[in-house]
């Protein structure tokens, strides 16, 4: 059981630092942003399974063998059949630490998620006053607005892209149509739950590394994956000049501004437009895929094996 | 028609149009006027039913010094689209607001680090893209 403990713990460690830098430095992920995500949800799944699952394993140490074991003497504690002598204050204080980390991190999704729908839900319902269809497109809406604005709205029953007038304005049908076909992939691979897990698990551990890079990252890639969505449709030269277009018409409205992660990032997302690499090999990421396998067995073996012969 | 979602905008619409308060009378003589055509009779309660809602969302003010009362539109559809394209546009700080509108969209500063990334091959990169002047894309050699 210690030994076990502590392998956890040095697995959590690992994903909470280490691995996620390397991940987040390395040069291959914008050649295959979609093998990447799975790194980083395996990433963060892993995290919080061996954090919670060393503090666990570690309290129940005194009380048995495997965590069922475990799990079953602690029962027999709390329900005051059996003495609580083996369990002292440091073995209560790590399970404590373990369901309450438990708790919190469901608790931060479910308030996220809340909060997430409340602010969408009103929008919509401010966007159902002040929008029309879009002529072309019944999945558009054009908002009388001059900036050129482009984003889309998920939701279960009912996304839609809201595009402005001034984008239709300044765009031709080429780059309109890369716009729409960007916004409409971010919609169909349900990119916004993605965003949900990670920004509730930056919320809920704001001073870990992990959860940190992981949401810069998480941001980057779905918006490359919305590029290459795109580029199915119209040529790179089509999309930039449309991406241009966007980003430049006329600047944000005074305290706004695009909620996305500057710098050397999206340098990179630019930079494979402008001088596509390609594509990582099959074997490559067949490894990657592999590895974030294993990544989240590892600890859940860990967790549930009968204990290691030491 | 007539679900209390399309009534809603319907009312907004002529309160966003007119230039005066309605009463909620000369608002159902307007909206029976416009759907003339389905030829359904348009109670003044469920005008007035649409009112309360847009006023408890804050869309509508009723003013109580007259009788009957007078409804306006708190600010006008422009200002609202003005809202509604901040928040869209969202806000760094403000991730959570960033997360309910879940923009794909585009930022100052990869425009910047594109411009300097085009200049040279592109003639297109050199012509200032100045604020405030959509520009349109022309016929380019690439």
């Amino acid at each position: 059981m210690l030994l076990t403990s502590y392998l956890l713990a040095g697995l959590a460690i690992a994903l909470a630092w280490p691995v996620p830098v390397w991940l987040s430095r390395a040069r291959f992920t914008s050649r295959s942003p979609f093998t990447t995500l799975i790194f980083w949800q395996a990433i963060a799944l892993a995290g919080g399974l061996s954090m919670i699952g060393a503090m666990l394993i570690w309290g129940l140490a005194p009380l048995g063998d495997n965590l069922l074991s475990g799990l079953g003497a602690l029962w027999g504690v709390v329900s005051g059949r059996l003495s609580a002598d083996h369990l002292g204050p440091v073995h209560l204080f790590a399970l404590s630490a373990a369901v309450l980390l438990g708790l919190h991190l469901v608790f931060t999704l479910l308030l996220t998620w809340v909060r997430v729908h409340r602010h969408r839900s009103r929008h919509r319902k401010l966007l159902a006053l002040l929008s029309n269809p879009a002529p072309s497109d019944s999945r558009t809406v054009v908002v009388q607005h001059d900036a050129p604005v482009a984003y889309c709205l998920p939701g279960l029953t009912s996304s839609v892209t809201v595009v402005s007038r001034g984008l239709m304005e300044a765009l031709d049908p080429e780059g309109l149509k890369a716009v729409l076909a960007h916004e409409r992939a971010h919609l169909d691979q349900r990119h916004d739950l993605l965003v949900l897990a990670f920004e509730s698990w930056h919320q809920a551990l704001p001073w870990l590394p992990t959860s940190k890079l992981a949401r810069g990252a998480v941001h980057e890639l779905i918006e490359m994956l919305a590029d290459d969505a795109a580029l199915r449709q119209v040529d790179s030269a089509v999309l930039l000049r449309a991406l241009i277009t966007a980003a430049t018409g006329e600047a944000p409205p005074p305290g706004a501004s695009s909620g996305l992660p500057e710098g050397d990032l999206s340098a990179q997302r630019l930079k494979r437009l402008i001088t596509p690499s390609p594509r990582l090999s099959r074997s490559a990421r067949l490894a990657l895929v592999a590895a974030a396998v294993l990544l989240v067995v590892a600890p859940t073996v860990l967790l549930v094996a009968p204990a290691l012969p030491l | 028609m007539a679900s209390l979602g399309d009534l809603e905008r319907s009312v907004m619409d002529l309160l966003w149009d007119s230039t005066e308060a309605q009463t909620a009378n000369s608002l159902r003589d307007a909206l029976a006027h416009a759907g003339a055509e389905d030829g359904k009779e348009l109670a003044v309660t469920t005008v007035l039913t649409v009112l309360a809602r847009l006023e408890k969302k804050d869309l509508v003010a009723r003013e109580r010094d007259t009788r009957p009362h007078q409804y306006r539109a708190v600010m006008s559809r422009e200002e609202h689209t003005v809202e509604l394209m901040n928040e869209a546009l969202g806000n760094v700080m403000d991730r959570e607001a960033v997360l309910a509108r879940f923009i794909g969209g585009i930022s100052g500063g990869e425009a910047a680090a594109l411009r300097r990334l085009l200049e040279g091959p592109a003639a297109e990169a050199a012509r200032p893209l100045d604020s405030g002047t959509p520009h349109t894309t022309s016929g380019q050699s690439a």
